[in-house]
């Protein structure tokens, strides 16, 4: 799960990092007046959307006065920016983040991953910060400092001072600098983030360490725990098909193409979309159904996919271990009965009550089609889509 | 003998009481498992669909000589569950759970190097389908009947994927000697170079089919060994070549393990090091009898 930046600031704040003074506005009268509270002749107003490379999109603007601070606020609010990090249909404005402007004398990157090689926790950083991180690994490497978190006793004060002292730091700044690197582990480690990126991390012209930027997401399979980050969740920025999902407990990926797939288990999910590429089609969407699928479950899936108006074609794609063939073609009669659909749709079931389930949709009388393996529900459901838009075309 | 599960495995089945836990147990049995007991904390002295159960995990080790633990508990105390199996002395953990914090998995990894490498545990999961050695035992959930006892070698990330592979295979005759799911984590117990050198050392297997999957780095790891260890033939499937880039890892994670995360790296990798590429997940059967032949 992300979070905006203001929320990842507050959390900053609370493990003990410094940051810009600032409040969050909902309107450009509130701007006005969040800068009116804050002391400084220069503010930022900042676009609170689940990305980064804001700046480029128009989503950050210095402003020199209350007209400029209003001006911005009333362009950003209710615009939909668009970044690479977002994707083509961009994210919607609805809340933005007002800030005293900083004088920068240096910058630096600082983040914390879960390194799957290391199966720890590493922290990158490089004093070639404000740059992307890409940018920074094609074009200053060897700027790059990696240091390893041993989780038994977590970050320790000499770790902190070694990359402290690798990026350059004056050695009056080295205290500082060490409770910033500290805080930003415990804060990782308290909230079950899976990465904490501060770029940039500034010294100040008056010799202050302050996060300038911050983008912090989240373990989904902790939030269990974590009640107080849960709370930090804002669908308004989810793509709402994900979050339609999400809500009912299923593991949905919007993509852009037109076969809705409804498959178990993750592995022969992401396998059934490569098919359809094969096959000459685009996927719609990845949902893994999960083990043990309920007929209503089923029939929920069918609604998840359904709430693209993009799809044209559903490719059904189960191979039953502790799932059952015949409660998958009982949900899938359901849905074509209940739902009333139209779009042509294939299915293939394999494994445990494989008989079972042809037989139920063998005699249901509905006009769905079945597949004996992958390649042959992949073509099926390729060719059904094209007949079907060429049907719409005429 | 196969590889970590034979009929002579004595399985300790964690969480046994829950509905989950007592479902596969029974599945175990009903297919030659030499199931000896269960684990949960409270009811130990019972017995369950006549199993013993005990309080803990060392208890049962002490009464029954388990040296294969399941454990089916909730994902939220799993990492609990493997780190009791470990201090117990059980030799194999397979790790059903999907949802372990990766935090917790951290803590894990860190706490079973606390033994020398010889008496650690092999942790196999979290978020798999389990093991097997068809005709003679199974530790997970998978369908025992489409698996043909024979000589490859089976290694996923999957267990649908693994399915599609395992029945391919019978449908051409051709068996399998274990079929091992390493699981869809992040941090997981065992990569897929620890299994592959398991096989290479097992007399009853000839070649080894991988099924992988888009991110880590832990099939780029497995080609190298593969290069320089493997004298068997090896087939790898790789899903994720049509899958969208960057929605799970951040900025920072792409740096430091951007090497091999996409399915075409890892495809161009993995066919340097001599691995036969299954092209498509239809033709797992196809390309693993031309291998074979």
């Amino acid at each position: 799960m992300d979070i905006h930046e203001y929320q990842a600031k507050e959390l900053l704040k609370r493990f003990g990092v410094q940051v810009p003074r600032g409040g969050i506005a909902y309107s450009p009268e509130q701007a006005v007046y969040r800068a009116s509270e804050l002391s400084g002749d220069k503010w930022v107003v900042k676009a609170q959307i689940h990305s980064g490379a804001r700046g480029k999109a128009g989503g950050v603007r210095i402003c020199a006065n209350e007209k400029e601070i209003a001006e911005a606020a009333q362009w950003m609010l209710g615009r939909v920016l668009v970044t690479h990090q977002t994707g083509p249909q961009g994210k919607l404005v609805s809340r933005l983040y007002v800030e005293e402007a900083t004088k920068i004398a240096q910058e630096i990157y600082l983040a914390f991953v879960m390194d799957r090689k290391e199966e720890r926790v590493v922290v990158v950083a490089s004093g070639q910060g404000g740059m992307e991180i890409e940018e920074i690994s094609a074009n200053e490497p060897e700027s790059i400092i990696r240091s390893v978190v041993d989780p038994a006793v977590g970050m320790q004060a000499f770790q902190a001072r070694e990359i402290a002292f690798s990026l350059g730091l004056d050695a009056a700044l080295i205290p500082q600098a060490v409770k910033t690197i500290t805080g930003c582990y415990r804060m990782m480690e308290d909230t079950d983030a899976n990465m904490v990126e501060i770029n940039p991390l500034v010294v100040t012209q008056s010799g202050e360490i302050m996060a300038l930027d911050a983008k912090v997401s989240f373990d989904d399979n902790a939030l269990f725990r974590r009640p107080e980050i849960m709370e930090m969740r804002d669908k308004s920025q989810e793509d709402t098909r994900e979050t339609f999902a999400s809500d009912r407990g299923l593991n949905y990926i919007g993509l852009d193409g037109q076969i809705g797939c409804i498959v178990n288990g993750a592995g022969l999910a992401m396998a059934t979309l490569d098919m359809i590429k094969m096959a000459g089609g685009e996927p719609a969407n990845f949902l893994d159904v999960g083990g043990g699928a309920s007929p209503e479950r089923v029939l929920m899936s069918f609604q998840a996919v359904l709430n693209d108006p993009d799809v044209e074609a559903i490719l059904v794609n189960i191979f039953a271990g502790i799932n059952r063939c015949d409660w998958i073609a009982e949900g899938v009669i359901r849905a074509v009965r209940e739902l009333d659909l139209k779009l042509p749709i294939v299915v293939r079931l394999s494994g445990t009550n494989v008989e079972e389930g042809r037989k139920l949709i063998a005699e249901s009388g509905l006009p769905i089609l079945t597949a004996e393996t992958l390649a042959e529900a992949a073509e099926k459901a390729v060719v059904a889509w094209k007949a079907a838009t060429l049907k719409e075309a005429v | 003998m196969a590889i970590l599960i034979n009929r002579n495995s004595r399985v300790l089945v964690t969480g046994l009481t829950g509905r989950i836990g007592s479902f596969h147990a029974q599945d175990m049995i009903n297919h030659g498992t030499n199931v000896v007991g269960g684990v949960t904390p409270g009811k130990g002295g019972t017995k369950h669909n006549g199993l013993p159960v005990f309080n803990t995990v060392k208890g049962a080790v002490a009464e029954t000589g388990a040296d294969l633990a399941i454990c089916f508990v909730p994902p939220p105390f799993a990492a609990d569950a493997i780190m009791e199996a470990a201090d117990a002395g059980i030799q194999t953990c397979v790790c059903i759970a999907d949802g372990i914090p990766a935090q917790d998995m951290i803590k894990v990894k860190r706490y079973m190097r606390r033994y020398k490498a010889e008496k650690r545990m092999r942790l196999i999961g979290p978020n798999c389908a389990g093991i097997i050695t068809p005709g003679q035992a199974f530790a997970g959930l998978m369908p025992p009947h489409i698996y043909l006892p024979g000589r490859v070698g089976i290694i996923g990330r999957s267990g649908t994927l693994g399915y599609e592979a395992a029945s391919q295979m019978k449908e051409r005759g051709i068996g399998v000697s274990t079929s091992v799911g390493i699981g869809g984590d992040p941090i997981n117990g065992s990569s897929f170079r620890d299994i592959l050198e398991l096989f290479e050392n097992d007399p009853d297997t000839d070649a080894v089919v991988m099924v992988g999957e888009i991110g880590g780095p832990q099939e780029a790891e497995a080609a190298a060994y593969i290069r320089d260890h493997m004298t068997k033939p090896v087939a790898a499937y790789i899903a994720g070549l049509s899958a969208p880039k960057g929605r799970r890892m951040g900025h920072a994670g792409a740096i430091v393990s951007a090497f091999g995360e996409s399915a075409q790296e890892k495809v161009e990798i993995l066919s340097e090091a001599g691995v036969t590429i299954v092209p498509t997940p239809s033709s797992f059967g196809e390309v693993v009898q031309r291998m074979v032949a």
